[in-house]
């Protein structure tokens, strides 16, 4: 993706993750700021089906040619859906990093975490 | 020079080394020597090793003493082989990097198992390195390995173990030689991350690898096999048989015994492992007008990117003693490697009915057999002053072959040398006979 | 556009070959009643049938596009690429050295023993350590060696210790080493003058580290000039000071490792001592100790015992009779060849000699250091730490990314359009667009002149037209490399049905059976 873009209607991690939440449920992904930094990805390792995940916490890594960066949990919960086409097509992190670059989609434990997290104005006050 | 870089003296180059650190008096070695001084005392050092060209030598143990064709010479000498660094600057290493992605090829295909790297240091440490990764990838902490791998491997093993947190567990040969299947089942546990066998095992003996390489499966455990990669132009890969992983010694292609080294390792495995491998690895790709051409690739694995969290701390490895087997293989071909491996074969066969002596591994061999020898000793001193040197000892590595005696037969090994062997075995025959 | 490369196995024809067998006049029993049927392979491994022109003329041409030593300058940091002296082939080769069986009888093999244990010796001279084993193979094989004997001498004294140190500066080895030896890394920070931040060496050295892993001169050229105070310090936690040898090109005749307070330290006969470097090794990576490491080295020893048989000469051996020793690293005795090259350069230089490759070593670094701080480069590549270097010293490569809009990378690809080879990039870690640079002490004073025109050349270059760089190289046997391509979708070996060869696209096709023939 050429140009810096953040949605409005997401929520952000100082770690440059992002998250979706839809009432019990959130969908996970990195920021274009993050993928841009790492340059073109060539390989997502994902967490297993079921995994917990806790907020702050790494809990997959994304790969360039000469780097490895840990992806941070935004909120905690349980894995239920991992994104397979990025298997594939890891590049979808770069070219569409809030859609079809989306990593992991989670059950949430603690929903009330999500106050903790930033909007989109506060997130990109963090990178200026 | 001095005066741009703008100090009076050399001395205050080093300011910051504190005076008490400074060495206050010269190196403690002899005066640096000419050329040809050195090149006498190595000559003379040298003259004073008793060498494969200088008896007929029939000691493998895991190295052997075969022809390195003069083309290997010729390509491993040449300065834009020998000198250069890691190919960290692809487009300026294709060569180097093109030999490594043959050499990966050429692996795969005596081992049967897609994935190779571009070597490891030797045979033993590639068992350990074997060891790490399913350590890695099990995350398990037990290691079942039979007896029947090289007493090194075993003990590399054991050692590296001690930092992985792993416990080592030895099971035992059966009365033929062979890995006793059943000890070896037993041993595995849902905590066992690999299990390793040797093809052809230390003695020579062809193991039954199909049955040994599936005993951990129903465990999860990792299939490893330590394999001698010449037989493998006649033996049953072990890929298909099986095996995840594949390591072993690679002297024996086009590699000189240099008492133990340089040479190298090589390591294969199944597609799933790939980004557990240790190691470098070359890929194909294009470049950006196109043409073909290879590079370092899934460097992410190794130590300089994710440094604590590499799959292996290895950086410099065997690069030229690799080139040396691939040329060997491709000289060899694809026929050659049949031809001599069956060469091998019926020459240990001869050999080993030639000696008439006991056998302590009786069923199938190739390349080396185990045999009782009454009165070992005596029988060393004969041959040896008949300027042959019989084998190896068996009995500081196996204890309970107290008399044995390790035969290897290599394509140097003419009948003629065989018979001689033989004629020198008969009074230890008469002495069985007794 | 030139052609394509082939690998040999598409220049493999069916019924072509090098190999002649040797005639056998054993008896021709057949293969199936040898082995048993489920051993014998079905199909041959898939190698090239090539005759030897071919064979030769195919690696031949490989060779031809491999930058080396031999042709130009080669300033890797860290890495040494000092002339590998021509002798030393010549040596190596010799039959006694080369032909010799690794289970040879001591009694005869007693050139090679002598020499490993003269070898021994002069490492210890050098590193101002009492004991040395030669066993490991390369640096990260001494490294791991090094924790080993570590974790071993703990053991024995009934402590357990979970972490080493290792400075943010640290060679990538040092903590995938610890990881292997089975500890938990921990980054100690660097201060302002390039060393080691001492208060967060203080903070972090409790009872509960077993090692500081360092090298000094360090990853940035500098010496530590605390170093005694930092040896104070680690030994007080009862922690181990482990020595990585990658810099000692600068510092031998100066100060030894063993006088720093070093407990244990590695060699890497591939930098300091001119085993060529092979496009990848062969090395090895010798060790030395101190007494009270001394019990748990690897075996065997070679040690040297005095005649026997009443006589006079010593006789050299190998010392399996170590009850506390950790074990075996690999097989056999170590990378013997390798330990004849060494031996012989030591031997050429002497004591002198060697004190002298140091000095230049550093007058040579600093002379660099000093043409690329001119105007024209200097503000381009402005050095990462202020001080007087060692052997080697790192720019930063930040002035011409934010003047000129041309990164490190660009710079070294540059270089090789020059024929001479980029430094090293990217490392250390702590350094922004970083340049290591180590000229060496074999390298001419107009060697060096040339390079700081060419760095000036380029630089100048990238001020009128930035692409030239940022698209180099532009003359050598390929251009810039589909790395993310060959990552995404690996191609690690060439598979038979294979026509568009390089084609990731293709590759993905691969059938799932492991030796690729249909």
């Amino acid at each position: 993706m050429a140009e810096a873009s953040y949605p409005e209607d997401l929520l952000y991690h100082p770690e440059h993750d992002w998250a979706r939440v839809n009432g019990e449920e959130a969908v996970f992904g990195v920021t274009w700021y993050a993928q841009d930094a790492l340059g073109e990805v060539v390989f997502f390792d994902p967490p297993e089906l079921g995994a917990a995940v806790k907020k702050d916490e790494a809990y997959a890594e994304v790969e360039s040619v000469k780097a490895v960066s840990d992806v941070f949990a935004p909120l905690s919960g349980e894995i239920i859906e991992v994104n397979d086409a990025l298997a594939d097509g890891p590049e979808k992190i770069n070219e569409d990093p809030y859609g079809e670059g989306w990593m992991v989609r989670v059950r949430l434990t603690d929903p009330e975490e999500a106050d903790t997290l930033l909007d989109v104005e506060a997130y990109k006050g963090l990178l200026t | 020079m001095l005066a741009a870089i703008g100090v009076g003296s050399l001395d205050e180059l080093f300011a910051d080394i504190p005076e008490s650190l400074r060495l206050d008096r010269p190196i403690d070695l002899p005066d640096g020597l000419s050329e040809q001084e050195v090149f006498d005392e190595l000559s003379r050092l040298a003259a004073r090793n008793r060498h494969a060209e200088d008896e007929i030598t029939f000691v493998g143990g895991g190295m052997y003493d075969h022809y390195v064709p003069a083309v290997v010479d010729t390509l491993v000498s040449r300065s834009e082989f020998l000198t250069p660094y890691t190919p960290y600057q692809p487009e300026v290493s294709q060569g180097g990097l093109q030999v490594m992605f043959e050499f990966q090829t050429a692996i795969s295909e005596l081992t049967g198992l897609p994935v190779s790297n571009a070597s490891v240091y030797e045979g033993p440490s590639a068992c350990a390195a074997a060891a790490y990764m399913a350590k890695l990838e099990t995350r398990r902490s037990r290691i079942v390995t039979s007896r029947g791998l090289h007493p090194h491997s075993r003990a590399a093993i054991r050692t590296h173990a001690a930092g992985y947190g792993m416990d080592v567990v030895e099971t035992p040969l059966n009365g033929g030689g062979a890995t006793d299947l059943d000890a070896l089942a037993a041993a595995i546990d849902d905590d066992t991350a690999a299990v390793f066998v040797q093809q052809p095992n230390f003695l020579g003996t062809v193991e039954e690898l199909g049955d040994l390489l599936a005993t951990g499966k129903d465990r999860g455990a990792l299939a490893v096999c330590a394999a001698d990669p010449l037989p493998l132009g006649i033996l049953k890969p072990p890929g298909e048989l099986g095996a995840d992983i594949c390591v072993g010694e690679g002297q024996t292609l086009g590699n000189r015994l240099d008492f133990g080294g340089p040479s190298f390792g090589f390591f294969a495995a199944a597609e799933r492992f790939i980004r557990r491998m240790p190691g470098r690895i070359a890929g194909e790709t294009r470049d950006l007008d196109g043409r073909r051409g290879f590079v370092l690739t899934l460097q992410t694995r190794e130590q300089h990117i994710r440094r604590e969290k590499a799959t292996h701390n290895i950086c410099t490895a065997q690069a030229l003693n690799a080139l040396a087997g691939v040329v060997y293989l491709s000289w060899l071909g694809k026929r050659g490697l049949v031809e001599m491996a069956e060469l091998m074969l019926r020459r240990t066969h001869y050999a080993r009915e030639a000696l008439g002596l006991p056998l302590i591994n009786p069923g199938p061999v190739v390349r080396e057999f185990a045999v009782r020898v009454p009165d070992l000793d005596d029988f060393m001193r004969r041959a040896r002053a008949e300027g042959i040197n019989p084998g190896y000892r068996l009995a500081r590595d196996y204890p309970e072959y107290e008399d044995g005696l390790l035969v290897a037969i290599t394509e140097r090994r003419t009948k003629d040398h065989i018979d001689r062997l033989a004629a020198l075995s008969a009074r230890a025959r008469e002495q069985v006979a007794a | 556009m030139s052609r394509d490369t082939v690998t040999i196995f598409e220049r493999s024809r069916e019924g072509r070959r090098a190999f002649t067998a040797p005639r056998d006049d054993v008896p021709q029993v057949p293969v199936k009643e040898l082995l048993p049927a489920s051993a014998i392979r079905e199909r041959p491994a898939e190698l090239p049938e090539v005759s030897e022109p071919e064979l030769v003329r195919h690696y031949t041409t490989l060779s031809s596009k491999n930058f080396h030593l031999d042709e130009g300058f080669y300033p890797l940091g860290s890495c040494t690429m000092k002339h590998n002296p021509k002798l030393h082939e010549r040596v190596a080769a010799l039959p006694g050295h080369a032909k010799l069986h690794p289970l040879q009888e001591p009694e005869y093999a007693q050139g090679a023993l002598c020499l490993m244990f003269r070898l021994q010796q002069a490492l210890s001279e050098i590193a101002g350590l009492p004991h040395v084993s030669l066993q490991p193979s390369a640096g990260s094989h001494g490294e791991l060696t090094g924790l080993l004997l570590t974790r071993a001498y703990h053991e024995e004294r009934g402590e357990r210790r979970t972490k080493v140190l290792t400075p943010d500066t640290a060679h990538g080895t040092n903590p995938a080493t610890v990881t292997m030896a089975g500890y938990e890394a921990v980054k100690v920070g660097t201060a302002d003058d390039g060393g080691v931040d001492l208060e967060d060496l203080r903070a972090k050295a409790s009872e509960d580290v077993a090692c500081l892993m360092l090298t000094n001169p360090n990853t940035l050229g500098l010496f530590d000039r605390n170093i005694e105070e930092i040896a104070h310090i680690v030994h007080d936690a009862g922690a181990t000071l482990y020595y990585d040898g990658a810099n000692l090109n600068a510092v031998m005749g100066i100060t030894r490792p063993g006088d720093m307070g070093f407990d244990i330290v590695h060699f890497n006969l591939h930098k300091t001592f001119t085993q060529p470097h092979g496009g990848g090794g062969p090395g090895a990576g010798p060790i030395a100790c101190s007494d009270r490491i001394e019990p748990f080295l690897p075996v065997p020893q070679v040690v040297e015992r005095s005649g026997a048989n009443g006589s006079r000469d010593p006789f050299f051996d190998l010392d399996f009779d170590r009850p506390k020793s950790i074990g075996k690293l690999r097989g056999f005795q170590g990378n013997f060849g390798v330990f004849v090259r060494t031996y012989a350069y030591i031997r050429s230089l002497g004591g002198d000699g060697l004190a002298d490759v140091s000095a230049v070593a550093v007058l040579n670094a600093n002379y660099l250091k000093a043409r690329l701080a001119e105007d024209g480069i200097g503000e381009h590549l402005p050095i990462a730490f202020d001080r007087t270097c060692m052997h080697e010293f790192v720019l930063s490569g930040r002035g011409a990314k934010e003047k000129l809009g041309v990164r490190t990378l660009d710079i070294a690809k540059r270089m090789l359009d020059h024929r001479v080879h980029p430094p090293t990039v990217y490392f250390p870690l702590l350094v922004d667009e970083a340049l290591m640079i180590e000229p060496t002490e074999t390298e001419t004073k107009e060697r060096l002149d040339h390079f700081a025109d060419v760095v000036r050349e380029i630089l100048e270059e990238a001020a009128e037209d930035p692409e030239v760089a940022r698209t180099a190289p532009h003359t050598t046997p390929v251009r810039r490399l589909d790395e993310a391509g060959a990552a995404k979708r690996p191609a690690v070996r060439w598979r038979p049905y294979d026509e568009n060869p390089g084609d990731p696209e293709r590759a993905r096709e691969a059938p799932a059976s492991g030796s690729g023939a249909m």
